[in-house]
This record gives structure tokens, sequence and C-alpha cells, in this order.
């Protein structure tokens, strides 16, 4: 489970932001890669909200997890501009387990160069075909 | 020797780092700048004004051996491409280093805010009223009359907001901005604040684009003392579509579900945190610099209509030269995606143009005569949005697209209005039995109901608008929805039949 100490760390780089939760739900998830039960609760008590809102968030937003992922997921667009350069093709490509790995994202404004994704560390990639994507899964840079 | 090389997330994502440590390597001294927006030549590398792309690490040697001849394509500067834009907002684009504010300042950077703050906000709202300027994000709303309410609304504390959530597909403008010229922008926010009476500033930015958001954080620790008394922070979103609408962005960035709010009141009147806001878009404040400069006429000049200045137009998809045309307003259609983008890049034929974004129609090669204007593409069925233009070729399937801008639909949709949230599902089943050649006549009037009611019944343009890529597509490509068996495009749910290794 997570680290209480972290989360109150986390918080208290926040104390001068304004409406801080989406930056603390953010800096929470990027250091333990989702939002457990445990820092909703700490979060809701320090920020002085119940726990049904922040719960109420952290549901409505897709960037945010309650479990950890069961491994990383690389984020393929499926925007319509990707759409028109073959991203069908490219998914029929795919095998069932790898396709289990990819995240649907629309758009990542690479547009002109798609089908574009991204790495969980936030890289970047572009022209992909069959080969480059399996390696990206492989090696998500 | 010196070679250039942009550092946006396009020319990454295309290899340009790896280009720029093989050329490193290999004794040349890199700079990194803005792109040009070529995106088909990146990565793109310039040599004394002369460009080399798309590269590949093995074309290395060659280039700094000065034996590349087959990828020369000449002055960059004068590429035909470059050459017929107009490029206003976009000026600095592939000549500087986005974070040196020496060449900021050098290209003419803070003049725009230097002049404002010698004037009364009053003034500064009348220049940017008498431009023309209308919003960029889409709804084509005159930023004039906006910050002319927030300047007037009663209140010690307002706020400036940049709408930065770019969601549309097919849309790269506000990216290339933020990462290109973040100065330029954060300059536009400044002015804003100084009209408005506005001490601080939000970029909105979507979780999307880390380079642009990290791009900003540097900007705006650099020129803090230069903003001040204007104060800006940089805010990322959490991946939802909805949250581009201003009211959703607002509740988002005050911790907050994205949900859209009801109107009134709006925004101008209580906006974040209930005080009076201005919410603009990216390449909206971004154009502001330029038109305090050159005064609000030399503006105005540009255009068509009252669709006043320039564009930065987005070519996307499958097209041949995709990148950033800026241009002003009324260039064709057609122009754009067979002159300037030089047609499809798989070479087989144009056959359908989404242009908007999700919530835009599909334009047939017919409509190619309709001038880039926000009335003329109304009046085609269809809007500008904030100028993406995404070419399919004749492989492409309207039925699958209609029924996957019904799901986008059901997947952002922000649940709060009936025809929205439930529409969308009701739509996307009934699409797919279309799909299957169910019923296709009465299930084709079913959804021609259903977009009446999500068209009058939706709060916001969400629900409002996903009717006109549906629309479009039946009005415009009746027959691939009456052809059931000949329907052989994967849908982008898993297909049951991939195989399994
Ligand atoms: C579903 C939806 C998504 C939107 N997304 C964006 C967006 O990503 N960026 C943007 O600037 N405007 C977006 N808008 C438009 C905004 O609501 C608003 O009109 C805009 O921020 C106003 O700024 P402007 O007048 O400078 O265009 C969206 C609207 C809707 C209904
Ligand atoms: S139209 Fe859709 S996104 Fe807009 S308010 Fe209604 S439910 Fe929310
Ligand atoms: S649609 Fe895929 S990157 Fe924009």
């Amino acid at each position: 489970m997570q680290d209480q100490d972290n989360v109150t760390r986390i918080l208290d780089a926040f104390r001068s932001t304004d409406a801080p939760l989406l930056p603390v739900l953010q800096a929470v998830q990027a250091e333990f890669g989702f939002v457990s039960e445990a820092a909703m609760r700490e979060i809701a008590n320090a920020l002085n909200l119940s726990r049904a809102e922040v719960y109420g968030v952290v549901s409505f937003y897709h960037d945010f997890r309650m479990e950890p992922p069961a491994q990383p997921v690389v984020k393929l667009c499926h925007g319509e501009a990707c759409q028109a350069r073959g991203l069908r093709q490219l998914l029929t490509q795919m095998t069932r387990i790898e396709q289990e790995q990819l995240e649907p994202v629309y758009c990542l404004g690479l547009c002109a160069v798609g089908p574009a994704a991204m790495s969980p560390n936030g890289g970047v990639h572009a022209r992909l075909d069959a080969g480059s994507l399996r390696q990206l899964l492989e090696d998500p840079r | 020797m010196k070679v250039r090389l942009s550092d946006d997330a396009l020319a990454i994502a295309c290899g340009a780092d790896a280009i720029a440590r093989a050329l490193t390597a290999g004794g040349a001294e890199v700079e990194r700048v803005s792109s040009w927006g070529m995106h088909w030549l990146e990565p793109l590398a310039e040599i004394d004004g002369v460009g080399y792309g798309p590269l590949a690490v093995p074309d290395v040697a060659k280039l700094l051996a000065g034996e590349l001849d087959d990828k020369c394509i000449g002055v960059i500067g004068s590429h035909p491409f470059l050459a017929r834009q107009t490029r206003l907002t976009f000026a600095r684009a592939g000549k500087t280093r986005s974070l040196s504010l020496e060449d900021y300042t050098a290209t003419a950077g803070w003049e725009g805010l230097s002049l404002a703050r010698a004037m009364s906000p009053l003034e500064v709202v009348e220049i940017v009223a008498g431009s023309g300027l209308r919003g960029r994000g889409g709804a084509g709303f005159p930023a004039g009359i906006k910050w002319r309410t927030v300047l007037e609304a009663p209140g010690d504390q307002k706020y400036i907001v940049c709408n930065a959530d770019e969601g549309d597909s097919g849309t790269f403008a506000d990216r290339m901005a933020m990462e290109g010229d973040p100065f330029q922008l954060l300059e536009g926010m400044a002015i804003a604040g100084h009209a408005a009476g506005a001490s601080k500033g939000y970029v909105y930015v979507r979780s999307e684009y880390p380079h642009a958001i990290a791009k900003l954080e540097q900007a705006v620790r650099l020129c803090r003392d230069i903003l001040a008394p204007f104060s800006v922070e940089v805010r990322a979103g959490a991946g939802s579509y909805v949250c581009g609408e201003e009211t959703a962005l607002l509740n988002s960035l005050e911790g907050k579900r994205g949900e859209v709010r009801a109107k009134p009141p709006l925004p101008a009147h209580a906006g974040l945190f209930g005080k009076p806001t201005i919410i603009n878009n990216v390449l909206t404040l971004a154009a502001v610099p330029w038109i305090l400069r050159h005064g609000a006429d030399a503006y105005r000049d540009f255009g068509m209509g009252r669709s006043r200045g320039t564009m930065p137009i987005q070519l996307a998809g499958n097209i041949r030269h995709g990148g950033l045309f800026e241009t002003s307003f009324g260039v064709t259609l057609g122009d754009l995606v067979n002159e300037i983008g030089g047609g499809t890049e798989t070479g087989r034929p144009v056959r359908a143009v989404q242009v908007g974004g999700p919530l835009g129609a599909y334009f047939p090669p017919a409509l190619f005569d309709t001038p880039f204007d926000y009335e003329a593409f109304a009046a085609a069925g269809g809007l500008i949005g904030h100028g993406g233009v995404v070419v399919f070729d004749d492989t492409v399937d309207l039925a699958e697209q209609a029924r996957f801008a019904l799901e986008f639909c059901a997947i952002e949709s922000c649940g709060k209005c009936t025809p929205c949230r439930i529409g969308s599902v009701r739509g996307r089943e009934t699409m797919e039995k279309i799909i299957a050649g169910e019923q296709t006549e009465a299930n084709l009037e079913l959804i021609e109901d259903l977009c009446e009611t999500m068209t009058f019944g939706s709060l916001c343009a969400m629900g409002g608008f996903t009717p006109y890529p549906v629309l479009s597509a039946i009005r415009h490509f009746p027959e691939d929805f009456r052809r059931a068996k000949a329907h052989n495009t994967p849908n982008l749910e898993a297909p049951d039949d991939v195989p399994a290794r």
C-alpha cells in the first residue's frame, strides 16, 4: 500500500496552492502509479473535503487509476487523424495480449505523423507500424 | 558546423533526439529551435538556412559531409509551403529558440505589452475589438466583447484563463504555440490582464502535452519579472475532452469534476472561483501581441467577411504535406487539401475531410469550394472549430466514422444532461445495427430523431454538435450506410478474430 508519509509530503508541497485537489492527485499518481483508498482518505482530511467528493473527482477523469496498472500501459491515439493514417489496420496486426497493453487516448497533437503513441513516462512516438509499436511495448521509452 | 533542429514534441516523436545525438557525436554544434510546422519533413535540420529532411540517423554522416542532396529541400524560408502562408501568430516558428529571452526580445517580444501598459485598459480593449479577432477555440466569439464585459464587471479579483486543452483530434496549433513560442502566449495573457484588471492568470494544458507543460513552466520562471505584477500558473488537465468546454474547465481548475455549468452566469461575470474571468483559447491570446504592435486595422485587413485576421490551420490525417498553415481567412478547403496539402499521403483519391475536430462535419470533395470562414462553413452545414482539417482517402467507411463520433460522445460526455449521456449510447447502438444491416432505413430515421434531440436538448456543444459528423456522413455518403455486407473496416474495439500469440 501507499506510504502515508509521502502523501503528507505531497500535500505539504501544495500548501500555498489554490484549489490544490487536482495537482495533489496528479502528484500522488505520478509517484505511486495510482491513487489508493488510503491516499484519498488522507487527501480528503487534509483538504477538508468529504471522501465522496475526492472519489467523485478521481473517478471523473480518465487519467486517474484507483489500482496499480498490471503492466506499463502505452497510450495509443485513436483520434480521427490517426484513424485516417491506418490506426485500424495497425490494431488488427496486434495480438490480444498486445492490445491489452494499449490504452486508447484521443489525440496527442501529432496528427500529421500518426499513428502516434505515448509511453508511461511521456515519451512520444510517431509514424508507428506493427514493428515499431511492438518494440515500444517491449521497451516503453 | 552549426545545425538547427526542432525540439518540439512532434520532431521528437519523429526521432529528432537521436538525430541530435548523432550530430553532436559527429562534431556538429546542435541548436534546438521551434518547429517550422512542415511535419512531413520532420526531423528537419537546417544548415545556413538550407533544410534537410526527413532525416534518419544513417543520414547524419552524409549530412555532415555535405553529401545529403536527396533530402535537401533548399532554402527553408522560401519553401512553397511556407511562402504561401501569412504567419502572424507563428512568425517565429522555426526561427527562434523557444526559451530564449534573448531571441524573443530580438524579435519584437514584449513590445505589445509595453504599448498596452502605456494605455488605459479601455484603449486596449478597443484595439482588440477593432481588430475583429474572434475566439479561436471553436465558437468564434468576438474577443473584444468578452474582454469589455470583464473590464466592466465589478470586482477586485479577476482572472485570465488560457484554454490550452486542445482536445480536438486533428489539431496541434496550440501545442506548437506553447512549445515553440511560450513567451508570446504569456505576453498575450499579461496584456489581457492589463485590459481586464486581472492580476492572475492560469494556463490549463491537457495532460497529453507534457512537453508543452514543461516549456510553459520554464517560460513562466524565466519571465516572471517581466510579467509582474501579473502572474501565471500552469495547470495540467487529467484526460477529459469535455474539460475543454470553458465552464467544465473552470470547474476542473477549481478541483472539481469537469462538469459543464449552466449559463448564465457567463464566465465573464462569474467565472473562476465565481470571479469575472476572461477565458480564451491559446491562439486567441497569442494573436494579441501582434495586434497591439501593428494596430487593429493591420489585423483587420486580413481575412474575409466577419472572419478577420489569420487562422493557423492544421493539415492532418492522410495528407502528403501535413502541418501548420497559417493564412488569411478565405482560402478554400479544396486548395488546402489538394494544392497546399498535396492530396493524400497514400496517393489514393481524397474521399472525405473532417473539419473542426470530432464535433465537426465530414465534407465530400463536392464541397471543396467552401472558403475557410466561420459563416461559410456554417452555411455548408459544418464548422471550422479550432481549424483542424483531417483528410481521408477512399478506403474510409463513413458509417464507421459516424459510429465512432457517437461512441466518442458516449465516452467523453460529462453526464449532466440526458440527450447527450443517453442519446450518444443509443446512437452508437443504433449505428451498429445499421452497420450490421438491420432495418437500415428505420434505424437511419431513428438516428435522425436522436440527433435532433441531441442538437436541441443538450446543454453544451458536446452533445449538441455530435450530430454534425453523424448527419454529414449520412447526407454526403449515403451509400456507406446501405451496404451492410460490404462493411469490413475493423472497428476500434478489439475485434474477436485477432490472432493470439
Ligand atoms: C466539448 C467542448 C470542448 C471544447 N474544447 C475546447 C478546447 O479544447 N480548447 C478551446 O480553446 N476551446 C474549447 N471549447 C470551446 C470553449 O468552450 C470556449 O468557447 C473557448 O475556450 C473560448 O475561448 P475563445 O473565445 O478564445 O475561443 C470546447 C467546447 C466544447 C463544448
Ligand atoms: S451536452 Fe454532454 S457534455 Fe455537455 S453538459 Fe450535457 S452531458 Fe455534459
Ligand atoms: S489524432 Fe492522433 S495524434 Fe491527433
